[in-house]
């Protein structure tokens, strides 16, 4: 398939998440955290939702031309001197991405944060072929020291907790250095001296394109750190790995997204650094890349083209849906089992790795409807998980209980008397068994629910029959 | 095999676009490329001077930015004597051999100026930026001999001179001032909002996580009583 996943295993991967308490700890700063920054941050900017409405705009116009915009990407990159490989899936794009590394004699490669990358297990293959390939931004390193997966698509270590950074440095980088592990600020300047080391060796940077520009062959990447920058501004040779959907049309639609990407994203106003890279370094440049090579990944998303889960093509990976998920909020990241995790990775994985493989994923969410109400282009979220759970269910992959579960009620709600009958029966019993208390401990078939906490008790009469009786009434 | 792939990719995608084949490109996806138009503009920076400056020096300063005001070109040196000296640094600076600030009278100011790429661990350099964006107090920065990519991430201070009649209200202006001066796009165009920082540990916003520990901006204004 095109994407690994241990989606499969989420219920247990749930059980496992409830119970880390270090993981608890870390996701309730989440909330405090990044959501309410946002919040803060889209007040301030009284445009917010008609750039919003702009963005989507934008993003559809694009995928519904994205073979012309490619074809012009692709022009543009070559008329600057820069290569364009198209990459069909996980396989081919990691074949390029090797040949290139290989031509240049590279032992040590660097890595900006890349989500594709991780998609297509890029590092696993490097390693594979005896190429060492180094995460730069801090919290890919910790995940990567960790030999873990990202657990969030911006900040890929908010699972991780202080004490367990220490432990990571200590068994990767020996003694503590003066300022010891016990401040966050001391593991932050620990981790950018023996980083700055692989930055200066790499013979190779690679990075990821936050939005690759048609109209100019550039592309963007927006980071808080720098180490983007570094891995791409030293190394003779600069790799910018992106999916097929990350084109846009000109720099002023990179302008709009990127001012709905930082605020969603950790409600600042601006990232640190945004950087527009075009081609390789010009002639009078003293620094920067000698070559310049854009790899653009399907891997899956040419699949989604022309289908309902088009509009899932519009996301550029704030992590807006996360931060505000309640059911990421309790499991963290990697409970989801893919590295796209939360409302987004709800619809992108089983859209990438199949709904056999990932159909808990779409099942994992409370249809709240937060995540839609917060993306920066206006994603459908709920409505697309739906459509993952029609499929789920027309291909009879639900599970066996679920199915006769549906099909018991379908029977009952297509004869009105029998449903009247047994829901007004139901509503009786579950009054009595509910006691003065009025909320019932336990219920048969309902452990799913009872055991974590009691289930307030119906008032004894249905709807159906209150309307009847006030209808009478009036 | 890259060429078995390209045609993979584009047989993909317009198969699900429902062409029937290479099309040719449609009116409006050539108006938006040769004639780029901006999106909505936020009225923040729609502004001219002297609001212009302050919205810029405000906006530079949320983002953990210093800044001072310099009535001329010629109070650089001592201005970054002061920062060396205010930080407990030896007053020396790293500057690209083809910088525009290679005029100014350093040894006046009793800073010594190293005129050379920035080496990873230099304390201080300098540069100047080509604009400043007053919406998120961003520095522009353009590649080129006179201001060397690396020397953005390296040092562990960095020094930013700009003009205030260098400063522009929002992005979609840079872009603009770009293209009427016709320039093509250096190799990178360095927007930097800040010193460099990270929240990877427990949330904790720190400063310094690959790139400076500090950004400090020059901005030349003539209004400036200095």
């Amino acid at each position: 398939m095109t994407l690994e996943t241990s989606s499969k295993r989420f219920p247990e991967q749930v059980r496992v998440a409830r119970a880390d308490v270090n993981l608890q700890q870390a996701l309730g700063k989440l909330k405090l955290g990044l959501s309410a920054m946002r919040s803060a941050a889209v007040v301030r900017l009284p445009e917010f939702d008609r750039l919003r409405d702009e963005a989507a705009a934008i993003r559809d116009h694009t995928l519904n031309n994205l073979d012309h915009y490619l074809l012009r990407f692709e022009a543009a990159v070559k008329e600057r001197g820069g290569h364009v490989h198209f990459a069909p899936d996980a396989a081919a794009a990691n074949a390029i991405i090797l040949d290139i590394c290989r031509a240049a004699n590279a032992r040590k490669v660097t890595k900006g944060k890349s989500m594709v990358t991780e998609e297509i297990e890029l590092n696993e293959h490097l390693a594979a072929h005896g190429i060492t390939c180094l995460e730069t931004d801090l919290g890919e390193y910790i995940v990567q020291l960790r030999n873990e997966r990202p657990s969030h698509i911006v900040a890929p270590a908010i699972h991780v907790v202080k004490a367990q950074v220490a432990e990571a440095f200590a068994a990767h980088h020996g003694a503590a250095p003066p300022g010891g592990r016990e401040e966050a600020s001391a593991l932050m300047a620990e981790a950018r001296t023996v980083i700055r080391r692989h930055f200066l060796e790499a013979d190779v940077g690679i990075t990821g394109a936050n939005f690759a520009i048609a109209e100019t062959g550039t592309t963007v990447i927006v980071t808080n750190e720098g180490n983007g920058d570094l891995t791409q501004s030293l190394p003779k040779v600069h790799i910018a790995v992106t999916g097929i959907e990350k084109i846009v049309p000109t720099l002023e639609d990179a302008s709009t997204l990127i001012r709905l990407l930082s605020r969603s994203a950790t409600g600042q106003e601006a990232s640190v650094y945004n950087t527009f890279s075009t081609g390789p370094r010009r002639p009078e440049d003293p620094d920067g890349p000698e070559a310049f090579h854009v790899v653009l990944v399907d891997n899956g998303r040419s699949r989604m083209l022309g289908t309902e889960f088009q509009d899932m093509l519009r996301c550029i990976r704030c992590g807006a849906c996360l931060n505000h998920c309640p059911v990421y909020g309790q499991v963290g990241g990697q409970a989801y089992g893919s590295v796209y995790p939360g409302p987004m990775g709800a619809v992108l994985t089983p859209s990438l790795a199949g709904i056999d493989e990932a159909g808990h994923l779409p099942n994992a969410s409370t249809f709240c409807g937060a995540c839609e109400a917060v993306c920066p282009v206006r994603i459908p979220l709920p409505k697309m998980m739906r459509h993952w759970r029609e499929r789920q269910f027309d291909a009879g992959l639900a599970p066996r209980a679920q199915r006769i579960g549906i099909a018991l009620w379908a029977f009952a709600a297509r004869r009105p008397r029998l449903y009247r009958l047994l829901s007004g029966t139901g509503a009786r019993l579950l009054k009595l068994l509910g006691g003065r208390r009025g909320y019932l401990s336990r219920l048969p078939l309902g452990r799913g629910w009872t055991a974590w906490r009691d289930l307030p008790a119906p008032a004894g009469e249905t709807f159906h029959a209150a309307w009847r009786r006030r209808r009478g009434e009036d | 095999m890259s060429d078995a792939g390209r045609e993979s990719v584009f047989a993909a995608v317009r198969q699900a676009l429902g062409r029937r084949g290479p099309e040719t490109e449609p009116e409006v996806v050539t108006r938006r490329l040769e004639q780029p138009q901006p999106n909505t503009v936020p009225v923040r920076g729609q502004l001219q001077q002297p609001e212009l400056t302050e919205l810029f020096v405000a906006m530079a300063g949320q983002a953990q930015a210093t800044l001072v005001r310099l009535k001329d070109r010629e109070a650089i040196p001592a201005a970054a004597a002061d920062f060396c000296r205010d930080h407990g640094l030896p007053p020396a600076v790293v500057l690209a051999p083809a910088s525009p600030l290679n005029e100014c009278d350093w040894a006046a100011a009793g800073v010594s100026a190293e005129r050379r790429l920035v080496q990873s661990g230099d304390p201080v350099a300098m540069a100047t930026a080509a604009a400043g964006i007053a919406e998120t107090g961003t520095l522009a920065m353009l590649s080129g001999p006179e201001n060397p990519v690396t020397a953005n991430f390296l040092p562990d201070n960095h020094l930013v001179v700009i003009e205030s009649r260098d400063l522009v209200g929002t992005p979609e202006d840079l872009w603009a001032t770009l293209r009427e001066r016709g320039v093509p796009l250096p190799r990178t165009v360095n927007w930097v909002t800040g010193p460099s920082r990270s929240g990877d540990i427990e949330m904790t916003m720190l400063m310094g996580a690959h790139g400076p520990v500090r950004l400090h901006i020059l901005l030349i204004d003539d209004s400036s009583p200095g």
